[in-house]
């Protein structure tokens, strides 16, 4: 099996990724900072060396629609946006997902004006999260390629069949450079299996053609129910996927979740992205000092493992959750569903939700700090701060 | 042998006296089996496709949204051609209300036509948002009264004009732009065939009038499509390459004539409104001038 080890920017190694999967459509428009990725997508189409089509759309609500269309029509098809541009595609997002057509998206995480801003967080892609779209969040470049390799074959699987996004913060891995180990496109075409090969397609020679999109008066539930049952069915298939990966190409990234420490640990912290990789760091110092401090990175956001964070978390006596989205008038948008998890689970930690969405640095002493104030976190205390805005700059309130 | 299946089956459930289901019925006369229909929510939609298992589309079919029929059909055609370089010709058909189509959904198909993605659009106008209840679109006539641009104290109706969309389609420099109307099938299908023999995109315009909405009885409905034409208020032309290749010559008949048959212009008789008639009649005059129909 070949492979080579080049050092590329995280939106370079995710264009490989699509490329070496010989996606047949893929469909654009740019925006900051997905820009990279579209670009050199669109540099591999020059140079002749995309098996598929590049179309450049009109807007993010066409580039989805495109991908739609091709996705309907048999076709392996793939898009990226941040921003706004996934808030444009909602619509065709759902759609996507209810005509249960296996697009794969990249959503490169970038937070959702006004006031506008190009810096990081997760509100824009958390905000699909009732679509019917897998998404798993990436830790580095190298997650980023892996992942893009695993997606379509999680969406593509008969027993999943829903569009999988990738989500990776912005600048932080589109932007910067590591050394990458990528595959030979050969064994990666036969690890998603050769061409997709969809249960039905868009096709003239069918004896009784397809009809998609057609209304319904009492099964929309039914509908809905089936996109459940694809959702829960993804767990299994993303860790399965991530096994034969391994097997294959001996990396290891994948999974629901990843779980660092977290055996004896009294506080942990549940991340998602790259600021896992600062998180890490900040746990190993602090165990250096001797605390009991874990970390539990959230890879899967859609389907949510419920189970896994329970069965990880459930002996800390707190669970500090690091949110880059917010939810107005709750909190963020992950520490509730931390706490729905562990809701009928008997007694559970103290959970406390760290919210540093709109472009927070969170650097290592930053997640020490939150570590720290999580350690003093008591019964009483809770009560009065459920929620902890990350480095709010009070002086401007 | 000649096919006699029926390609959009009996069984939908369009208003009686609709026209749609007829322009429908002639254009997959004219395309045959070989193609995919990508049809945005809107009248045909609703009426065709759906509750449940039903479905009158005897060729492959998509309803995606109401805004993004274009789009997907350049998604579609660019499958067809990644996968097998589209050895099959299969045609590529999206087609979508004026509402769709001058409204929610311009900038999709502006996109679709500037890129020549090989797509037939066509654009089904009823001159309003039908299937919502009359409302008014931008292809909605000069001082024709729509549940959102009635008739008052202070209003003759509809204070704007129709938006000129096939010259504005023409003007994205594509090979071939046409209008039509179902009070000439042959000549429908004789576009659509045109449209077809193009390798790239293709704007297609049909007038349907609609009972409901502009307010005539069922039995007129192929009359007064062909009375718009003849009064020089829906002019039937080809663009081939950006020049007038083709015009329908008109037997000239007033404005008046067909727009008091119309529930939706018979305000237009108060005496009051003379000037608001006068201007249609220009608006005509200035069509048959332009397209040189008598």
């Amino acid at each position: 099996m070949g492979k080579k080890v080049s050092v590329l920017e995280g939106s370079m190694a995710v264009a490989e990724a699509v490329r070496a999967c010989n996606t047949d459509v893929i469909a654009a428009y740019p925006i900051s900072p997905q820009t990279h990725i579209v670009e050199d997508l669109s540099a591999f189409a020059a140079d002749g060396k995309l098996h598929g089509k590049y179309i450049c759309s009109d807007s993010e609500f066409s580039a989805a629609s495109a991908v739609y269309g091709a996705s309907a029509a048999g076709g392996r098809a793939y898009t990226a946006s941040s921003s706004q541009g996934l808030m444009l595609m909602i619509e065709v997002v759902y759609n996507i997902a209810g005509m249960r057509l296996p697009v794969v998206f990249t959503g490169v995480n970038r937070t959702v004006s006004p006031p506008i801003s190009i810096n990081n967080d997760h509100q824009d892609t958390m905000t699909l999260r009732d679509c019917g779209i897998v998404q798993i969040h990436a830790e580095s470049i190298q997650e980023a390629y892996d992942a893009h390799i695993q997606a379509f074959k999680i969406a593509e699987d008969h027993r999943v069949l829903l569009p999988v996004m990738i989500c990776m913060d912005g600048w932080t891995l589109t932007h910067s450079f590591t050394p990458v180990t990528i595959f030979d496109d050969e064994d990666i075409q036969e690890f998603i299996g050769g061409p997709i090969n969809p249960i039905h397609c868009l096709n003239p020679k069918d004896e009784e053609p397809i009809s998609y999109g057609v209304g319904t008066d009492t099964l929309l539930l039914e509908y809905k129910y089936q996109m459940f049952e694809a959702m829960k069915n993804a767990e299994t298939v993303i860790e399965e996927v991530a096994q034969e990966y391994k097997d294959k190409f001996g990396f290891f990234n994948g999974g629901l979740v990843d779980a660092y420490k977290t055996e004896d640990a009294e506080v942990i912290l549940l991340a998602l992205g790259s600021v896992v990789s600062s998180a890490r760091v900040a746990v190993d110092e602090l165990r250096a000092e001797g605390q009991k401090v874990g970390l539990l990175k959230l890879r899967s956001y859609r389907p949510f493992p419920t189970n896994k964070i329970v069965e990880y978390c459930k002996n800390a006596r707190v669970l500090a959750v690091l949110d880059k989205a917010v939810s107005i008038g709750i909190g963020g948008v992950v520490a509730p569903e931390v706490k729905a998890a562990f809701a009928n689970m008997g007694a559970t930690p103290l959970i406390k939700d760290y919210i540093a969405s709109g472009g927070k640095y969170l650097d290592v002493a930053a997640i020490k700090d939150i570590f720290e104030d999580a350690w003093c976190v008591s019964k009483e205390s809770i009560k009065e701060q459920e929620f902890h805005f990350v480095k709010l700059l009070r002086e401007y309130l | 042998m000649s096919e006699v299946k029926n390609l959009f089956a009996s069984g939908h459930k369009a208003c009686q006296g609709c026209t749609v289901p007829i322009m429908m019925s002639e254009i997959l006369r004219a395309t045959g089996k070989n193609v995919i229909v990508v049809n945005s929510t809107g009248c045909l939609e609703t009426f065709s496709a759906g509750p449940e298992d039903f479905s009158c589309w005897e060729v492959p079919y998509i309803h995606p949204l109401f805004e993004n029929a274009a789009a997907v059909a350049t998604g579609v055609v660019a499958a067809l051609e990644a996968k097998d370089g589209n050895k099959d010709n299969t045609q590529v058909l999206a087609i979508g209300g004026d509402g769709s189509s001058y409204d929610i959904g311009f900038g999709s198909i502006s996109g679709t036509l500037e890129r020549n993605d090989n797509v037939i659009y066509i654009c089904y106008d009823n001159e309003a948002y039908m299937n919502t209840g009359v409302q008014r679109s931008s292809a909605t006539p000069y001082a024709a009264t729509t549940t959102t641009s009635p008739n008052g104290d202070a209003s003759f109706g509809n204070v704007k004009y129709k938006k000129n969309m096939p010259e504005i389609c023409k003007e994205h420099g594509i090979k071939y732009v046409a209008t039509a109307t179902v009070s000439d099938l042959n000549d429908l299908n004789k576009k659509v065939r045109k449209a077809m023999a193009i390798n790239g995109a293709s704007y297609l315009h049909v007038l349907v009038p609609c009972n409901t909405g502009w307010g005539i009885p069922a039995y007129m409905s192929i009359e007064i499509a062909r009375m718009m034409v003849n009064a020089g208020l829906f002019p039937i032309f080809e663009y081939t390459d950006g020049e007038i290749s083709s015009v329908k010559k008109i037997k000239k008949i007033p404005v008046t004539e067909v727009l008091f048959m119309q529930k939706r212009f018979k305000h237009l008789k108060d005496p009051k409104y003379a000037e608001q008639v006068r201007h249609i009649q220009e608006i005509a005059d200035h069509n048959i001038a332009r397209y040189g129909l008598e």
